[in-house]
């Protein structure tokens, strides 16, 4: 995967909680083999009418056409464990997502594919939130996104995970490492 | 020290473990369906990487497949959904993992087939690329759906890097009234602590009313943990789940079968341990509940109204409120019996076994599906169908005028042909009501079997209680 650490944007303001990823891609989308050519698809239904034309959603602002940032409250990703929404997510152009917090299964996708999701506060959000086209700039070496009006949020996040998005590395290749182990495991295991 | 059974299962399957990182995990069992695993098959062949224990893998074909006239992959109309469950059927040669094909007499919905086969048993941990793999838990294993690329590196090494999750208990106490069944207590649930109590945790259910279910019902519970935010919830086992494996395919016989037993019961966690977090509801307090919202949590026991947007203290729910109702085309207050139904859908890997067929065929039999009413039966898999034929079950569904159709996922997700038309309201026993799961625009009411027959006759919600004394005259 695409390594990450330095993502500037405008945010894309995604004004509501408990998106379940059923909503982020839907499943007429789900049929294809590959993992490109989800973007197009990305909230279809909340992009779309009924008759393909253009709603009134946030995707459709012209002011974030080229934001590669989505912010979004709490519980983002909930529901199916289909890794077609962080891919979908990636096709459309975003690299980041910010919310108080994630579903599980949504969350660790977004790590196997080099999305960054980022948790802040529910007031660091809603103050990200309430402000008009606003730029800012993640870090992800030093764990923070810094506001164009010079405020900077400072986030968590698991080492291990850190070190796997800025490198980009494969995890399947590292697991290799550990066959010693994985074996000696197995063959416990069939001792018993 | 006194341990959960959920740090039992998983100290039992650390690979290896190191300060600063997840711990790398061994999977005993890893299940596979069409639709999350083409990617992860075309990552082996990009890097030249093999399936390390086909062996430890079994697939079916569920999500797509339609449940009307054809058993037979080239017969499939929709041409990418054809493309997708013949690449499943050409992986599974490729890299020899044992596959139920659309004919096979094992196929039916992933997480109803692993436990008939005897293939999910306690202690295990086991994945699939699908959330509802929670449902094997109820055998007292660690069972958790994975994204693609969790499925790749399950395929090539057998393992997964995950963290240690914190523990939570739910307590059912007391005994379940007339009517309510094990649907009912699951919905009551994410209703009483919310769509995301479960993030970061591992679910151990315990209590006098969860301990009392059948395996059918435990799983039924277990299946939804994922609509609380937890990627497993668990039982831990006991007689109950010793006498529903014996004799089943995968698992061992006679004097291996005891032993095996034996050690499964030791896996129950012991008195006195301690979870993360613990929650209590009681079983008197839960009635027959109905969804009227867009995700699990929206729901109420069925003599309830939908909630006024003044009852929500937060802005944010009252605006998710306002939202989902405009979606689901009601009104606040309305009591949730006047709810009119033209869609019902018996079905999904939360209550398409053969208990739950049984269950709404008693609550129809003799009677007709309402003239407004399309009423559609898809068991679970071709044995759940099978046996229902065998007990007649499908003619009481057929004679009140419902179809009868081949095992699938169907109108849970409508990935197939299966789908409620836009802005029409469904009964439906499956497990999630987010806009559109049904079909576009479908508006979407979860709910128990008998709860969903009850409204496929009548036409409206209505509560399976006061259906079933006016039945009999009281």
């Amino acid at each position: 995967m695409e390594p990450i650490n330095e993502v500037k944007s405008v945010i894309t303001p995604l004004n509501q909680k408990n998106v379940d990823t059923d909503q982020i891609i839907s499943k007429e989308f789900l049929k294809r083999i590959e993992r490109t050519g989800f973007g197009k698809y990305l909230f279809y239904h909340w992009r779309f009418d009924a008759e393909g034309n253009p709603s009134e959603f946030v995707l459709n602002d012209e002011r974030y056409k080229d934001s590669t940032i989505l912010v979004a409250h709490d519980n983002f990703g909930c529901g199916s464990s289909r890794e077609h929404a962080p891919w979908a997510i990636l096709d459309y152009g975003f690299r980041v997502v910010i919310a108080p917090s994630f579903a599980d299964i949504f969350y660790n996708n977004c790590m196997k594919n080099g999305i960054l999701p980022i948790k802040l506060s529910v007031d660091e959000v809603e103050s990200i939130l309430s402000k008009e086209a606003y730029n800012v700039a993640v870090n992800l070496e030093t764990q923070t996104v810094t506001g164009a009006d010079g405020v900077v949020y400072s986030f968590d996040i698991d080492p291990y995970q850190k070190k796997m998005l800025l490198n980009g590395w494969d995890e399947i290749s590292l697991t290799f490492q550990y066959e010693d182990h994985i074996k000696a495991f197995e063959n416990k295991k069939l001792a018993n | 020290m006194a341990k959960t059974i959920i740090e039992k299962i998983w100290d039992e399957h650390v690979v290896y473990e190191e300060e600063g990182k997840p711990d790398l995990l061994y999977i005993d069992l890893h299940l596979l369906h069409e639709v999350t695993s083409p990617q992860a098959f075309e990552g082996l062949r990009l890097n030249n990487r093999k399936v390390r224990r086909p062996d430890l893998c079994y697939a079916t074909m569920d999500h797509n497949v339609p449940t009307r006239n054809t058993r037979n992959r080239e017969q499939i109309k929709d041409e990418i959904a054809r493309k997708q469950i013949n690449t499943l059927q050409e992986n599974c040669e490729e890299f020899g993992i044992p596959l139920a094909d659309m004919n096979h007499p094992d196929q039916g919905i992933v997480h109803i087939i692993g436990p008939e086969l005897g293939l999910t048993q306690p202690g295990k941990t086991i994945v699939c690329g699908d959330s509802h793999t929670s449902t094997h838990g109820a055998f007292g294993a660690i069972a958790f759906g994975i994204g693609t690329s969790e499925v790749e590196h399950v395929l090539s090494t057998q393992t997964l890097w995950q963290a240690k999750p914190k523990t939570m208990e739910i307590k059912v106490t007391g005994e379940l009234g007339f009517g309510v069944a094990a649907k009912d207590i699951i919905l009551a649930i994410i209703s009483k602590f919310g769509i995301d109590m479960g993030t970061g945790y591992i679910v151990e259910y315990t209590g006098e009313a969860i301990r009392n279910l059948s395996m059918e019902e435990r799983m039924t519970v277990c299946n939804m943990s994922i609509e609380a935010g937890a990627r497993a919830g668990l039982i831990s086992p006991d007689a109950t789940t010793v006498e529903f494996l014996r004799g089943r395919e995968h698992v061992p016989t006679g004097e291996a079968f005891e032993k095996e037993a034996a050690r499964w019961l030791t896996l129950a966690s012991d008195e006195g341990a301690v979870y993360d977090k613990t929650v209590e509801i009681s079983a008197d307090e839960i009635e027959p509940f109905v969804t009227w919202g867009t995700n699990p949590s929206m729901g109420s026991g069925v003599s309830n109204h939908i909630p006024f947007t003044k009852d929500f203290a937060e802005a944010s729910d009252q605006q998710a409120h306002e939202k989902a109702l405009t979606y689901m085309g009601l009104e606040q207050g309305m009591p949730l019996t006047d709810i009119a139904i033209t869609n019902v859908f018996i079905g999904s890997c939360t209550n398409a076994r053969l208990s739950d067929l049984r269950t709404a065929a008693s609550v129809i039999e003799g009677r007709k599906v309402h003239p407004t009413v399309k009423a559609i039966v898809v068991p679970g898999s071709q044995t759940v169908k099978k046996q229902a034929e065998q007990e007649g079950i499908d003619k009481i569904f057929l004679d009140a005028g419902f179809e009868w159709r081949e095992s699938g996922c169907s109108m849970c997700l409508a990935m197939n042909d299966d789908i409620v038309p836009a802005g029409e309201h469904c009964a439906s026993t499956s497990n999630r009501n987010f806009e559109g799961r049904q079909g576009a625009g479908s508006r979407t009411h979860l709910m128990s079997p008998a709860m969903a027959a009850a409204a496929a006759i009548e036409g409206h919600i209505v509560d399976i209680r006061k259906f079933q004394l006016d039945s009999v005259g009281v």
